[in-house]
């Protein structure tokens, strides 16, 4: 693979008083990559996604970016953040902003860029999430699916170089989910990195250039997902896709 | 002399209506200074409280912003602890006797006020900013903001239009409760309307009137702060730009309505 390395993860573990969460968890992610994080309930999938732009703090184990260790590299993990954006279950737009606020608060207050400047690169994103005619609404006037594509555009907005996805479709209603697939698609079309935590098994195999199986905090199997649905290698993938494939 | 109830009311009002007047301003003023730097302290000591311990902070961060914490816990549990009434004597004569100064009654009860005012205030913002769903923290965070411009930009905004109706009770308390400042002859209301009813030994219709009075204030005091509720939360609708070609048409499309502005 000669493709840029963007974000290793490096024997990660997490721990949660006496239970653990992870187990040692280690990943590459290049430039381009659309990595779908699969694996049951309670495996450990959001917990990963939310270590690796430190929402939550590692146990053990560290994040690298470009080869470098991200605590050691960057004097304030905030710099960090704006560099892998996230998009969450629940959106988590700012109640009190409008549509346009919230693509345009990091930019102002993180990057430090002008109100002019930051404006443009958030009517840009509102426009490819097609949220752009919503500008001035705020987030409890909006449907769920909208919601998710406005706060798509405002981690976008940070133009970060990995965009983080922990379930985004999970808290909406089956009509709502494929507009946000849709646009999501779209930016996996662009070349956009991300890791994608869901499970809609479809669309995972559609978008994705690599699956990895998450099962009781480590990595049960990793790879294309042409190999991980087709022929599933371990057993506990197996009874796990079959229990998507009987309905 | 008048013969009758409201005929005695009249001819008090005429007689010592500018003095029952001016208490009320005392009070009003007391009141709304009050309230005001009280909630500017419970203000800054919430914010205070709610500064999270991160693992990584050095100790002696650790150290300094648990002390601080301790302290202000403390200032809250006292002042919260104790009836106005005692802290108005304390403090007055306190400061006279021991750090031999001589302030002047209106400054004592400013002070009083203010700072008692200050520990309720406290627990009701750390109860707003705690309020706020967790989730609006972490996506500040994610994007990249640190713990001072999550709490300015995106949870004190929220957090303190959650309080609004806790401050609205916090002034209309405090009109009423300034009456105890009477202790250490501040001239408010309460203090004018006993000195005007000893004159004619009518209790009943002065109070009366004073009664009537602190309703007036305390009525409107609710009424302005529910109208400054309602100008907080914004306009109900908003204007489409155009046409959201991925919404799903049955959904509801709101009607375009009067421009308006945003904040940036």
């Amino acid at each position: 693979m000669d493709k840029e390395l963007l974000v290793s993860v490096c024997d990660l573990h997490k721990d949660f008083g006496e239970r653990q969460i992870l187990r040692g968890i280690s990943f590459d992610i290049h430039r381009g990559d659309v990595v779908c994080v699969i694996g049951p309930s309670g495996s450990g999938k959001s917990t990963l996604i939310r270590c690796i732009n430190y929402l939550e703090h590692p146990t053990g184990g560290h994040i690298e970016y470009r080869g470098q260790n991200v605590i050691e590299a960057f004097k304030k993990l905030t710099l960090f953040r704006t560099k892998v954006g996230m998009v969450f279950q629940s959106f988590n737009l700012f109640n009190n902003m409008t549509v346009l606020e919230n693509c345009m608060v990091g930019q102002i207050k993180v990057l430090g860029k002008k109100k002019e400047a930051a404006k443009a690169t958030a009517l840009k994103y509102l426009k490819h999430v097609g949220m752009d005619s919503y500008v001035n609404a705020k987030p409890h006037q909006l449907s769920g699916g909208q919601k998710q594509r406005v706060a798509i555009a405002r981690a976008l907005a940070l133009e970060p170089e990995v965009l983080l996805m922990d379930e985004p479709t999970s808290a909406l209603d089956p009509e709502m989910v494929g507009e946000v697939l849709r646009v999501i698609r779209e930016l996996a079309k662009e070349g956009l990195t991300m890791v994608i935590v869901t499970h809609e098994m479809a669309f995972a195999r559609d978008v994705s250039s690599r699956v990895i199986f998450i099962d009781q905090g480590v990595i049960a199997e990793d790879g294309t997902p042409q190999q991980l649905f087709g022929q599933p290698k371990n057993q506990r993938t197996k009874d796990f896709l079959a229990r998507f494939q009987n309905n | 002399m008048p013969e009758t109830f409201f005929g005695w009311v009249a001819f008090l009002l005429g007689q010592y209506g500018s003095v029952l007047l001016k208490g009320a301003v005392v009070t009003l003023l007391l009141a709304v200074v009050g309230t005001f730097i009280g909630c500017l302290i419970g203000l800054v000591v919430g914010v205070i409280q709610t500064i999270p311990m991160e693992d990584n902070d050095s100790a002696l961060k650790k150290l300094c912003i648990r002390c601080v914490q301790r302290l202000l816990d403390a200032y809250v549990e006292v002042f919260r602890g104790t009836p106005m009434i005692v802290q108005a004597m304390v403090v007055y004569y306190g400061a006279m006797s021991v750090f031999d100064i001589d302030m002047s009654p209106m400054f004592a009860g400013f002070l009083v006020v203010s700072i008692n005012t200050g520990a309720y205030m406290a627990e009701t913002v750390r109860g707003g900013i705690e309020s706020v769903d967790l989730g609006q923290k972490e996506a500040a965070i994610a994007i990249g903001m640190d713990h001072f411009q999550t709490m300015r930009c995106v949870i004190l905004p929220q957090a303190l239009r959650n309080v609004m109706p806790q401050l609205g009770n916090n002034l209309i308390i405090n009109i009423k409760d300034t009456s105890v400042l009477n202790v250490i002859s501040v001239t408010e209301l309460y203090f004018a309307s006993k000195s005007a009813a000893g004159v004619y030994y009518k209790y009943f219709e002065i109070f009366f009137i004073t009664c009537v009075v602190y309703f007036i204030m305390t009525f409107t005091a609710s009424r302005l702060l529910r109208w400054l509720e309602s100008k907080m939360d914004g306009p109900k609708d908003y204007q489409l730009v155009t046409y959201d070609p991925m919404m799903d048409p049955c959904g509801a499309v709101p009607l375009p309505t009067k421009k308006q502005k945003g904040r940036y």
